[in-house]
């Protein structure tokens, strides 16, 4: 449940980048391999943003799955569930991450002044 | 790529999003929100600020020779004892330095006392039930509070859990995980971040294995899905099986004389 600090950091974010303009809608991307709880994260949010100049705002979750990329056979693939990080090809340990550690605000709606 | 939204009047709804456009518009006024809204992209990582600090946690470690753990756990995994064990035959050898997370109490820290080690307090309580890792600025203010000059090494006992520490950089130089056998095999396919940020996993309570009908060997396939190349050390913190182990991997590093990583 580390949802409570998540929000406290995109609220300082937006604050800073808003200047002062009401937001609207707050759009995030997030990678599966984040560990954050959308239900939780939505919840936190209204909890955190009440009375103050965020409140009302909405965060829009895309959610990023992960993928893996093969260094040796240079070949991209899901993250296999249960979990392995090895190539489904070559069998090989080579492999990187290259999706799913996304944790972005992407970018911020302003409703009408 | 799905999309997930919640809309003013509490319905959710998920959508698949594998089409390819610009996000610079809004997806009509199906979504319910003011459609004549200005949008601004932005792109800010919500890590940044922790990251920064960590990164600066690092520095001022390495300036001082500081060699930095993030010991980490599910609760009652056995971290405080072999923590204690750990001082106890450390004592006199290398100067340490423990910040103690606990969510309320200083039951922890209080047992970790008598040691000659430097101990820091961080209750993590925060009005709604308590924070459930340890962060990078958490960890600063208890760096100003310890002596650095006079350490060699330094342990940040986390909060007992598999999933919020992990995505926390705290400013440490390696990441040791305590897993203890009562755990169950498919821990590492449960909590994969947790366990493939492991520098080291340390192996607990394995004198309790004739009494378990645990398999050591598919714990070992289900950590190498997640974390190919960990080293794992069998320990018991009550017998002390494997301890000078663990003792002699730290001690290697605290007083090791290559340049830690994060000097500047």
């Amino acid at each position: 449940m580390h949802e409570l600090s998540l929000c406290g950091a995109i609220a300082d974010i937006t604050t800073r980048r808003a200047e002062g303009r009401p937001v609207g809608v707050i759009h995030l991307k997030v990678g599966a391999l984040r560990q954050v709880v959308p239900d939780s994260l939505l919840f936190c949010w209204t909890m955190l943003t009440e009375g103050t100049d965020l409140d009302g705002s909405v965060l829009d979750l895309d959610r990023v799955p992960a993928r893996l990329s093969c260094r040796s056979c240079e070949v991209d693939f899901p993250l296999p569930d249960p979990p392995a990080f090895a190539c489904p090809q070559c069998l090989g340990l080579n492999v990187v991450v290259v999706a799913g550690e996304e944790f972005d605000i992407t970018a911020l709606e302003f409703a009408p002044a | 790529m799905g999309r997930f939204h919640r809309h003013a009047d509490g319905t959710e709804h998920e959508h698949p999003h594998d089409h390819d456009h610009p996000h610079d518009r809004d997806h009509g006024d199906h979504s319910g929100y003011a459609t004549a809204t200005e949008r601004v992209t932005v792109l800010e990582r919500i890590f940044d600020e922790n990251d920064r600090i960590a990164a600066a946690n690092r520095a001022d470690l390495a300036a001082a020779g500081v060699f930095a753990v993030n010991l980490m756990s599910s609760p009652g995994a056995g971290k405080t004892t072999l923590l204690r064990e750990t001082l106890a035959r450390l004592q006199g050898k290398v100067r340490i330095g423990i910040v103690e997370g606990d969510i309320e109490t200083s039951l922890d820290a209080d047992r970790l006392a008598g040691f000659g080690a430097a101990v820091e307090l961080v209750n993590t309580g925060n009005g709604f039930g308590g924070e459930c890792h340890l962060d990078a600025p958490m960890v600063r203010r208890a760096l100003t509070r310890l002596p650095l000059d006079e350490l060699d090494l330094m342990v940040v006992e986390n909060v007992g859990n598999l999933v919020c520490p992990a995505e926390f950089d705290t400013g440490e130089h390696v990441r040791v995980m305590v897993y203890s056998v009562t755990e169950g095999e498919e821990k590492p396919l449960k909590y994969p971040v947790m366990f493939r940020s492991a520098d080291l996993v340390l192996v607990n309570k394995v004198d309790l294995l004739p009494h378990l009908d645990v398999d050591l060997a598919l714990f070992e396939a289900n950590l190498r899905r997640v974390n190919p190349s960990v080293p794992t050390i069998e320990v018991s913190a009550r017998t002390g099986l494997g301890v000078d182990d663990w003792c002699g991997w730290l001690l290697e590093r605290a007083t090791g004389s290559a340049a830690l990583p994060g000097s500047r």
